[in-house]
């Protein structure tokens, strides 16, 4: 694949908000890319930061953020025309199989890398998407496969995280004797995503899970994103069973700006200032 | 092809450069198993240190450039990674810097009691204005800390490493040798460049200017290694570009005991140990030699029969 490595710069081409803090940023230009990958965002004078690609055609991709931090907040602010310099797509990507018994898991703006993995896959596949409250559900209108909803204040579909339905659909596959999942794939908060880890592993389901760290080079040779034995720019962001089984630092540990590794809450509350 | 290097035992010449990977002992342990003799941890400061903002580390096609800024944790609070190494079954050297005489020694001090195999003094980074470089780039100052540091770290072998910027490296190699030195380790990023983005009319690095690594710098490497290897008797680390087997004959020929690789992991993965020592292993096979044999051999036969053993 042919990665892009010194930044070009693209204006953005349109914008669309989405609810109260999220934006996608569309570009016309056309990047090989597999579902999953990242590319680094460049805001000039600012800072460079690393973001999945939520929307993808021939001719353009788009990114979507939600407004957390500095970076995030300038970025949603931005405007058509505006210039924003882009590195990669980097990154492994999913490794998509074909078959209608398969669950896509995203939980808030993990939404965004899944998008055009959902896009990708078998329309009869199983798709849950939990969020704090309806107006954070992203993409309301975007999708033809059907989508099982959950927020954490009951404001759309299920009160209740998204487990509840995972757990449901695969237990009733087993009391109706009809296919078992092949594969999960899974973005969210970490916490989320290692519990549909442990909800796979307890059912002997294979899984796949998009990780995010501080990020640097992009492209494996800085260390600054390794995640146990594994650089998650480089041989991730997306991680399946067997490498999660191995990684220790897997929802407990990432490392700050300096290198100094952490618990993940006090990553989370730094990455969001 | 197991060697001996300052008293210890390395599975191969090939030492991963300090900067790369090297932030935690999961990921050292990972490229040692992936065919490097000596793993170097990123370098430690004296304080907690975030480094630059990004971009700090962009690829040129050629080589990189990058202002990463000396992240660290700072000696004081890596308690849990020290620990970690501890039970470490791999050799290890231990990157360090400062920003004065005294600041190596602190941070020297305190590393050289967590007993890595080698502790590597970094007077040669150019990404920041207070550390590293200033002391790579005049004698006098390499003398001093040198000293310093080999004052306080009891039998751990030092390595001090080199910047190209220096007027005349060999003269730097020279001081070190003199203030104690046991290798030399050359070379760290030459530089430093710049480059423009012309559509928003800025550098593209936050740091604005940074460090050049990888293939384009290969001939300041080999170079800087024959002079150094001209100068002084103790053993040298070159590095600097090498991604191929026939890089590492070359840095070898112009006088390297070992040779480090760094950005080469950006064009071959990290497997590109393995693959240098059998591409290594496969050129002495065809020209029926060795490592020892082809030390230096740039130089000519005379000036190898005089150099000092790295034993």
């Amino acid at each position: 694949m042919n990665a892009i490595q010194t930044p070009v710069m693209l204006r953005v081409a349109q914008k669309k908000i989405h609810g109260p803090s999220f934006a996608s940023l569309y570009f016309d230009h056309s990047l090989e890319f597999k579902p999953g990958q990242f590319v680094m965002v460049w805001i000039p004078g600012l800072d460079e930061k690393p973001y999945t690609i939520s929307h993808h055609s021939k001719t353009g991709f788009a990114i979507t953020i939600e407004a957390k931090g500095i970076f995030s907040k300038k970025a949603v602010a931005l405007e058509e025309g505006d210039l924003v310099g882009f590195r990669g797509p980097f990154g492994n990507g999913f490794n998509i199989l074909s078959s209608p018994d398969i669950a896509v898991v995203a939980g808030g703006c993990g939404m965004a890398p899944l998008a055009p993995l959902v896009e990708a896959l078998d329309k009869r596949i199983v798709f849950i998407h939990g969020a704090r409250s309806k107006d954070f559900i992203l993409y309301p209108e975007r999708f033809d496969t059907p989508r099982q909803i959950c927020t954490d204040d009951g404001s759309q579909g299920h009160k209740g995280f998204v487990t509840d339905l995972l757990e449901r659909e695969i237990i009733t596959r087993k009391k109706a004797g009809t296919p078992p999942l092949k594969m999960v794939y899974t973005c969210g908060p970490e916490i989320m995503m290692y519990k549909i880890f442990l909800v796979c592993e307890s059912f002997d389901i294979p899984c796949q899970v998009s990780l995010e760290r501080y990020m640097r080079c992009g492209f494996g040779v800085c260390g600054a994103c390794v995640c146990g034995r594994q650089v998650v720019c480089k041989d991730g962001p997306v991680f399946d069973s067997k490498h999660l089984r191995t990684m220790e630092d897997f929802n407990k540990t990432a490392l700050l700006k300096s290198g100094k590794p952490v618990q993940l809450d006090q990553y989370f509350s730094w990455r969001c200032q | 092809m197991t060697l001996h290097f300052l008293g210890k035992t390395l599975k191969n010449p090939l030492v991963l450069a300090s900067g790369v990977l090297g932030n935690n002992k999961q990921i050292l342990e990972r490229v040692h198993e992936n065919g490097c003799g000596l793993v170097t941890m990123k370098s430690i400061g004296p304080a907690p240190r975030d480094g630059h903002k990004n971009p700090t580390v962009i690829d040129l096609g050629c080589g990189m450039i990058n202002a990463v800024g000396l992240p660290t944790p700072g000696y004081a609070h890596m308690e849990e990674e020290w620990q970690a190494l501890e039970t470490r079954t791999f050799p290890l050297n231990a990157s360090i810097y400062g920003g004065s005489v005294a600041e190596y020694q602190t941070v020297a001090k305190f590393v050289a009691a967590k007993h890595p195999d080698f502790i590597e003094i970094n007077i040669s980074c150019p990404n920041s204005e207070q550390h590293g470089m200033i002391f790579g780039v005049s004698e006098q100052s390499a003398f001093d800390v040198v000293s310093a540091v080999k004052q306080v770290i009891g039998d751990i072998p030092l390595i001090a490493k080199l910047t190209p910027q220096a007027p005349d490296i060999a003269k730097i190699a020279k001081a070190c040798e003199a203030a104690g030195s046991d290798a030399i380790c050359a070379i760290n990023t030459a530089g430093p460049g710049m480059v423009i983005d012309i559509e928003s009319k800025m550098p593209i690095l936050a740091f604005k200017k940074g460090g050049l690594s990888g293939p384009m710098i290969r001939p300041i490497a080999v170079r800087c290694v024959y002079d150094i290897f001209q100068a002084v008797s103790i053993p040298i680390i070159g590095l600097g570009g090498v991604t191929t087997g026939k890089d590492a004959v070359e840095m070898i020929m112009a006088g390297a005991h070992l040779v480090g690789i760094g950005s080469g992991v950006r064009y071959r993965g990290i497997e590109i140990f393995k693959k240098v020592n059998q591409e290594l292993n496969a050129w002495l096979c065809a020209h029926d030699t060795t490592l020892e044999q082809i030390r230096g051999a740039a130089h000519g036969r005379d000036a190898v029969k005089n150099k000092g053993q790295a034993q």
